[in-house]
């Protein structure tokens, strides 16, 4: 693991973190979905969780929130047992799921309505009139929920998971599909959140999600590869960056790719991102273009996708 | 917030409101619910009005008086019968019969007039093909009604002192293929059953496991809802249903067909409610069972045949090998028709009936318990 360990329940006496779990497996039949999940997010904080597909995102957050049973391995949410505290858990923690799981047979507020007559909030009908006009969407209040676009259907489902006031969110991938505005609104209002103490573990596919997280996770093939501030996430591994562009560019990606000590070569529109391990072996593999005089080289730092996708070439899936 | 882990009556009414507004939006569900027992009641109800006229029949006269053909004649003049076909033997009478070719032999035996003037009370024998029991219950009726009114106009007169008190003659029908003559009355309970055992089971088998195929059951299994609310609250609504398609069927029986209400109309629908439960406790238990809702639907059909078959609704019950029996016997409709039978045509009180109810409360109680084993409280 990148970062060093925080204390844990594990090993200090009592825990503070909003999730503190350890060694938490999932099998699924034969196939080994989670392996040796351990994670621990203190109040207040955001915490990433990132992964290429099927690494195992959402099957960790289920696990955090009851809805699937680990196979082994223990921990508390917000002080409570994920074993057999399950029931605590879901009162007092807020679940946005991946795939819009809502009711598209009813209308926006029967959504919400419901959802708040589940978890016994207080004053319900004025909560749920103030969570609408929040979203924007007390106008459409009387719209089927089936028939709103993709956008705000996540809109809703975080509105409806926040209804009754939970110190602990959990959210899995709730910007999908959301346009960059209102993904903007989205990030402000989760710092809003955090800053009020409620911890945050936010699953996203998408990097500048990531870098606006206090600590990220990050997931592949069921195992936790690295944990720890963006910073030092981007840190720990000693990748070499070079970023060349000009006119034409495209033509350097095939022999590149192929070079000793070139890892990944990626384009950015007229720019290619071309990384390594070995900044000495990477500097020889572009040597011979370095001197044409259409082309402009510049020496960057690696950013989080060129760390991810490094960790995850650096790891065999299971056979 | 509630802390409490118990039964919640807020949740529970927000997931009866729930389930009620998500019925009123499904058209089609909504149209089966009305328009099943309405359809199955044109059908049906056709069968139990029915009073078919001018049925082929073949008469074995073996006696040719003047007696034997005014009763013919006045059988005939009833309008149920249409003599096709004067014959011989009883022989050609049987195949006749098996194949269909009449629905009633009349037989009127050698000597029949010579013994009722004798006052012995010849046998008047009625075949009738009871395959089909409301298509011939009217005739047979017609002719005990016959005999005695053609006849007694001939024995007035000389043999007036013949005509009063007890029939001038001795009136057999054989039922043939249908010995227990099961009477239009056993449709209404039947169709009752039927229809409450299969939209019951089906409607409440796809309640739950369409909330899985959408998806939705994730965020049901995320909140405090307890299974027992989830299940319960979703079977509330459906009770109403089913009580909406008793009255409507019940409603035509009594006032369409003219179908006895013997017992108490309280405890009709108290048994009916009783049985209602026990379906919806089965279909919740399905689909807490199947994985989608086409499983759902073959459970439900994999129940709906034997409690037709093996219940008594369509197979007298007495009359089915003891292993069928004791399979009927589990079977919620078994009980429900001898219940509904025995209220509306007997007047029944709960005392008689207590036999019946036990076996159905036995059976709500261990599939409702069957049920919450089963339930899944994670997605596992
Ligand atoms: N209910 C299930 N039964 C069997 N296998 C499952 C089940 N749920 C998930 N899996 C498998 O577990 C693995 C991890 O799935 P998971 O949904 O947790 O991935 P993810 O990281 O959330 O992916 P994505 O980014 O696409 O959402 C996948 O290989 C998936 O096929
Ligand atoms: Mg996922």
């Amino acid at each position: 693991m990148v970062a060093a360990a925080r204390v844990s329940a594990a090993t200090g006496p009592a825990t503070d973190f909003a999730i503190d779990v350890r060694n938490l497996n999932k099998h699924f039949g034969s196939k080994h979905v989670v392996k040796d999940f351990s994670l621990q997010v203190a109040p207040g904080e955001i915490y990433g969780f990132l992964g290429p597909n099927g690494s195992g995102k959402t099957t960790s957050i289920r696990m955090l929130c009851g809805l699937l049973r680990p196979d082994s391995g223990s921990g508390t949410c917000l002080g409570h047992d994920v074993l057999r505290e399950t029931a605590a858990i879901k009162r007092e923690v807020g679940y946005m799921t991946q795939r819009f799981s809502l009711w598209d047979d009813l209308t926006i507020r029967e959504n919400l309505d419901f959802i708040a007559r589940m978890y016994g909030v207080r004053e319900r009908r004025r909560e749920v009139t103030r969570s609408l006009e929040a979203l924007g969407l007390a106008a459409r209040a009387d719209q089927l929920a089936g028939t709103l676009s993709g956008g705000w259907k996540q809109r809703l489902s975080l509105a409806a998971c926040t209804l009754h006031q939970p110190r602990l969110l959990l959210l899995d991938e709730p910007t999908a599909g959301v346009d960059p505005k209102a993904r903007r609104e989205f990030w402000a209002e989760l710092h809003q959140l955090a800053a009020r103490g409620i911890s945050v573990l936010v699953s996203t596919h998408y990097m500048d999600e990531a870098e606006r997280c206090h600590r990220l996770a990050y997931l592949a093939y069921g195992r936790l590869l690295a944990t720890g501030t963006p910073e030092e996430v981007r840190r720990a591994r000693p990748l070499a960056t070079w970023s060349v562009s000009g006119q034409g560019v495209q033509r350097l990606q095939e022999p590149l790719r192929t070079a000793p000590g070139v890892d990944q070569v990626t384009p950015f529109g007229n720019t290619l991102h071309i990384t390594g391990t070995d900044a000495a072996a990477l500097e020889a593999a572009i040597a011979p273009w370095r001197a044409q005089p259409d082309l402009i080289w510049v020496r960057t730092e690696a950013d989080l996708e060129d760390v991810f996708i490094h960790l995850m070439d650096g790891t065999e899936p299971p056979p | 917030m509630r802390t409490g882990g118990g039964f919640s009556l807020l949740r529970w009414f927000g997931i009866i409101a729930k389930e009620f507004i998500q019925l009123r939006r499904d058209r089609l569900t909504f149209g089966m619910i009305i328009g099943v027992p309405v359809i199955q009641l044109i059908l049906f109800g056709y069968a139990i009005n029915t009073d078919p006229k001018r049925l082929p029949t073949a008469v074995i006269a073996a006696d040719a008086g003047p007696y034997s053909r005014s009763l013919i004649a006045a059988l005939q003049n009833s309008g149920y019968f249409e003599i096709t076909r004067q014959i011989a033997s009883a022989a050609e009478g049987e195949a006749l019969l098996a194949h269909g070719t009449v629905q009633f032999v009349i037989t009127v035996p050698e000597g029949f007039e010579r013994r009722l003037v004798r006052g012995e009370r010849p046998v008047l024998l009625v075949e009738a093909d009871a395959t089909d029991p409301s298509a011939a219950n009217n005739a047979i009726a017609a002719v005990s009604q016959l005999a005695q009114l053609a006849l007694a106009r001939e024995l007035r007169g000389s043999l007036q002192e013949l005509a009063p008190s007890a029939p001038p003659v001795d009136l057999r029908v054989h039922r043939r293929y249908n010995p227990e003559g099961v009477s239009a009355y056993n449709i209404v309970p039947g169709l009752l059953g039927t229809i409450l055992t299969m939209t019951m089971v089906m409607m409440t088998g796809l309640a739950v496991t369409r909330e899985r195929e959408r998806g939705t059951f994730e965020q049901l299994l995320a909140t405090p809802a307890l299974p027992i609310e989830v299940m319960t609250g979703k079977i509330i609504p459906y009770i109403l249903i089913g009580l909406i398609q008793v009255s409507l069927i019940l409603g035509c029986a009594l006032l369409l067909f003219d179908v006895p209400l013997q017992g108490s109309v309280l405890l009709l629908y108290a048994c009916i409610v009783l049985f209602i439960a026990a379906n919806l406790s089965l279909g919740i238990t399905f689909s807490s069972i199947a994985r989608n809702q086409l499983q759902a639907l073959q459970m439900t059909i994999f129940f709906f045949l034997p409690s037709i078959l093996l219940s008594g609704f369509m197979f007298p019950f007495r009359g089915m090998p003891d292993w069928a029996q004791w399979i009927g016997s589990l079977l919620p409709l078994t009980h429900f028709l001898v219940l509904v039978r025995g209220i509306m045509l007997k007047g029944n009180g709960i005392a008689e009936l207590w036999p019946q109810v036990w076996p159905i409360l036995a059976f709500l109680i261990s599939v409702t318990l069957v049920g919450l084993r089963f339930y899944r409280r994670t997605l596992d």
